[in-house]
């Protein structure tokens, strides 16, 4: 699936990954002039070329907190840092992978991956980036085809490369996997730890699937019920590909599940 | 057991299925083209059998362009493998040859040769070729004129419309401006403003102009909007993460996005502004389609208002035509659109 030539061509920049200092961040929303905490005294602080898991129950605020790493939306209090420099707006260094792919349907394969750098205005002498992209994921041959033609995994694989070729210092993944189903999950996670540790680049992936956050992840981060506290923070030391039934991450995945109110039923 | 009982029938059946259905297979997909033939010939017939009850020139010249469309409606079905695609698309619409001959005699019948239906209200087909023939310098002056000014009017008014649609969609400060007064002036139709257009503007040609714009503006402008309004939030998420500036966001993802309403505004557009040309044609313009309607009308020429009739229909089926072209071209990645 994932071709060596195109890897060396992608990986040619600087592609390292990032430090991102979150700062005892809290937020909220206003829903009807009433205010809603989603964030409450958040501090995390992501070394370079981490993957870094966020997990907790659905609807605690992890989606918002990636917001705001990616500088879509403006924390009401503390601070966000990507190598020391604050996060205002939206940069291309840090890219998103949405739940959905998202993908511009009046767009080709191809135009939909040449976003980033169409939008940045260096795609006329960057066009092999794109074309390797599509490599990396796999799907060179369905460059002319248009977002309706392709499967869920496909249009994710598609969302992914137009993520990485922009060769991002972060990259945020919101639950890119969460709507695929079983199989194609598994290989796509098998891809995503092969792409992490060949490009290096940091890696905050929020995720409710414990195993998924502890096949991928060599750091958990547990959040609370909104509004989103950290309740633990957990190192995952073990050398890729790991496998399902080690028993050391079953160990851990009924520690997490303790901790997300499930050890009863676990 | 049962593979020997089936090839078995294969074997007895095979010389059966050789031979009969060769007519069988000849008259599905040249009996229909053989009948379009037969109500031709029968067109034709109608046309030089009887006497005239008037004075048309045309009608022996009818009756023998049947006979040549009847003989080409023959050999075409009948030859059609030979002829490629033209065949194929002849067999296709042999169907509608049938009706067409059928009607076109039951017409000639109806009004030439017997007067079923009253005569000068009625004209029979060779009086409404005499206009084509005898008139046509007129005729293609008023097409002339009526293209004239339709195309100018819809081009400033799908123009006016999409920017101030656009504009009205992604300002919110245009939006305040614009929103009322679009709510108070675009839903009076176009031709309530005749009176007044006729005499503010310098010539009945810019006021029609003016009011053909009105007609395609309004509702490309309501529709660009809401389909500029309606774009999910999550692409200009993505397009923003990815380094979009503002006019990337406008230009690349909002109009795109909201292409597929633009065109229906252009649609119902096109459809106002073709009633406001008439109008305006008939009313002030001294040119054009719709007055030369209303001038056959004033001499009581009604072959030639069925012969203007038939031109502005298949003008405005053009125009229509022209339109889905280009949005089936420009939306090929939308699937499931409605062919025209």
């Amino acid at each position: 699936m994932v071709a060596a030539a195109a890897l060396a061509e992608v990986a040619a920049p600087a592609a390292a990954g990032a430090a991102l200092d979150i700062e005892q961040v809290s937020h909220a929303f206003d829903i009807d002039g009433a205010e809603l905490p989603v964030l409450d005294d958040v501090s995390i602080s992501v070394e370079p070329g981490e993957f870094v898991a966020l997990l907790g129950p659905s609807g605690c605020g992890k989606s918002t907190l990636l917001r705001l790493v990616a500088g879509l939306d403006k924390p009401k209090s503390g601070t966000l840092r990507e190598d020391e420099s604050r996060i205002r707006a939206p940069h291309p260094s840090r890219v998103v992978v949405f739940q959905d792919p998202t993908l511009f349907p009046w767009r080709s394969v191809w135009d939909n991956v040449a976003l980033g750098l169409e939008a940045q205005g260096i795609l006329k002498s960057q066009r092999h980036r794109v074309d390797a992209a599509l490599d990396l994921v796999g799907l060179s041959d369905f460059r002319t085809a248009y977002p309706h033609q392709l499967s869920g995994g496909m249009a994710q694989r598609v969302a992914l490369a137009r993520a990485l070729v922009n060769d991002p210092k972060i990259l945020i993944l919101d639950e890119p996997l969460g709507k695929l189903d079983s199989l194609t999950r598994i290989t796509m996670q098998a891809e995503l730890v092969s792409l992490w540790q060949r490009k290096g680049f940091t890696t905050l992936l929020v995720t409710h699937d414990a195993e998924e956050a502890l096949v991928l992840a060599n750091r958990v981060i547990v959040f609370s019920d909104r509004p989103a506290r950290v309740k633990a923070d957990i190192r995952v030391d073990r050398p890729y590909p790991r496998h399902r039934g080690d028993p050391y991450l079953a160990d851990l995945r009924r520690q997490i599940l303790g901790l997300l109110g499930l050890d009863a039923t676990w | 057991m049962s593979t020997y009982s089936l090839s078995d029938g294969l074997a007895s059946g095979a010389p059966r299925t050789s031979r009969a259905p060769w007519l069988a297979t000849w008259i599905r997909e040249s009996g229909v083209g053989v009948l379009a033939s037969i109500a031709w010939i029968a067109f034709g017939f109608s046309c030089l059998w009887w006497q005239d009850l008037g004075d048309w020139s045309r009608t022996h010249s009818l009756g023998i362009a049947a006979f040549i469309i009847a003989a080409i409606a023959l050999l075409g079905t009948v030859g059609a493998d030979y002829l490629g695609s033209a065949g194929r698309g002849l067999r296709q619409r042999a169907p509608w040859l049938v009706a067409l001959g059928a009607f076109l005699t039951l017409w000639e019948v109806a009004t030439a040769k017997f007067a079923w239906l009253p005569l000068p209200f009625f004209p029979p087909p060779q009086s409404i070729i005499e206009v084509y023939t005898d008139d046509l310098p007129k005729l293609l002056d008023s097409v002339f004129a009526s293209v004239k000014l339709q195309l100018g009017g819809c081009l400033i008014g799908a123009t006016v419309g999409f920017v101030s649609g656009v504009s009205i969609g992604w300002s919110r400060a245009v939006g305040y401006w614009a929103h009322p007064v679009l709510r108070f002036i675009g839903p009076l139709p176009a031709t309530a403003w005749l009176p007044i257009a006729f005499f503010t503007f310098p010539s009945s040609w810019s006021a029609s102009t003016f009011l053909i714009a009105l007609a395609t503006g309004f509702p490309v402008t309501v529709l660009t909007w809401s389909g500029v309004a309606s774009v999910s939030n999550a692409y200009y998420d993505v397009a923003r993460t990815l380094g979009a500036k503002p006019s990337f966001l406008v230009l690349k993802v909002a109009i795109p996005a909201a292409l597929p309403h633009v065109f229906v505004g252009l649609f119902m557009g096109l459809g106002a502004s073709f009633a406001v040309l008439v109008v305006a044609e008939m009313i002030g313009v001294k040119a054009g389609l719709g007055w030369y309607l209303q001038w056959a009308q004033g001499w009581a020429a009604y072959a030639n208002m069925y012969a203007a009739l038939i031109v502005m229909s298949l003008l405005c089926s053009g125009a229509i035509t022209l339109l889905f072209a280009i949005r089936d071209r420009l939306l090929v990645w939308q699937k499931g659109t409605v062919k025209w």
